[in-house]
């Protein structure tokens, strides 16, 4: 058992979802605190959802706000970095680009996919973790 | 007890690294993941902490004057004001650290240390980077 939560971390680590900072989280965890990098990881996976709704629904409104939409990027990217939630932190810092530059069309074709990606790699990951909990 | 740890890689996890004196440590960021990330290294090195959420809740806690403070981190990045100039206004002699993405930017840096700042350290924070400049700003 042991052993398969090990190769699933690891692959994390391998496909790039997950860096060193992940690690640094799990040097944190001790007796004193022995389910730390649970409560870390829950405390992101629910702040993460309030930001992506929040994303979500200014891009539905249609006409963009590109500070408000960057102001919840860095929300989003400074979480991620802390947490070692790489690729996530990649595809935030893409989208801060096209917020900086008020790319709307931009926002809309490639960035579109991009933030699709974007959710798709945060829901693997967040998967891939809640795997790695019911496993330990 | 205390090991040295050369960086980030090196720590090892059966021996813990703390600080020369236990720190009382206020941690100012928006972010609750950051918040408990601190809490958490703080803690690691010995130390206690309250945190605060913005600026403004950073000096109510100091107005208060219920605490004193050894060091404050805070976050230089955050959308509201981060209250460095009203706690320095306010004549706080806590070592005020600030962590940013913008660390490694020497106009950056000089601009921060010009505002009040004791120090720069770039996210995200880890036990390696804090505990060796924690030791030194306290026997300087």
């Amino acid at each position: 058992m042991q052993r398969q939560v090990a190769l699933i971390k690891q692959s994390l680590f391998d496909q790039g979802y997950l860096d060193e900072q992940f690690i640094e989280l799990e040097e944190l965890q001790d007796d004193a605190n022995p389910n730390f990098v649970e409560e870390v990881a829950t405390l992101y996976f629910k702040d993460s959802a309030r930001l992506i709704s929040n994303i979500e629904q200014a891009l539905e409104r249609g006409s963009f706000d590109f500070n408000r939409l960057d102001n919840y990027m860095h929300q989003f990217k400074g979480s991620s970095t802390s947490i070692g939630a790489s690729k996530v932190k990649t595809e935030c810092t893409m989208f801060r680009e096209y917020c900086r530059v008020g790319n709307a069309e931009g926002f809309l074709t490639i960035p579109y996919l991009r933030r699709v990606q974007m959710f798709e790699d945060f829901q693997a990951t967040e998967e891939r973790a809640r795997n790695v909990e019911k496993e330990a | 007890m205390a090991t040295t740890s050369t960086s980030t890689g090196d720590i090892k996890k059966t021996k813990s690294v703390e600080v020369k004196k236990k720190l009382n440590v206020l941690i100012v960021d928006d972010d609750t993941v950051i918040r408990k990330l601190h809490e958490n290294i703080i803690k690691s090195i010995g130390g206690i902490s309250q945190t605060a959420k913005n600026g403004e809740e950073a000096v109510n806690i100091h107005r208060d004057g219920n605490a004193s403070f050894d060091l404050i981190l805070m976050d230089k990045e955050m959308p509201e004001r981060d209250g460095l100039s009203k706690l320095r206004e306010m004549k706080v002699t806590s070592m005020i650290i600030g962590v940013t993405t913008l660390a490694d930017n020497e106009e950056e840096r000089k601009a921060f240390m010009e505002a009040g700042l004791n120090h720069c350290l770039a996210k995200p924070l880890s036990k390696a980077k804090i505990l060796p400049l924690i030791n030194n700003l306290m026997d300087a």
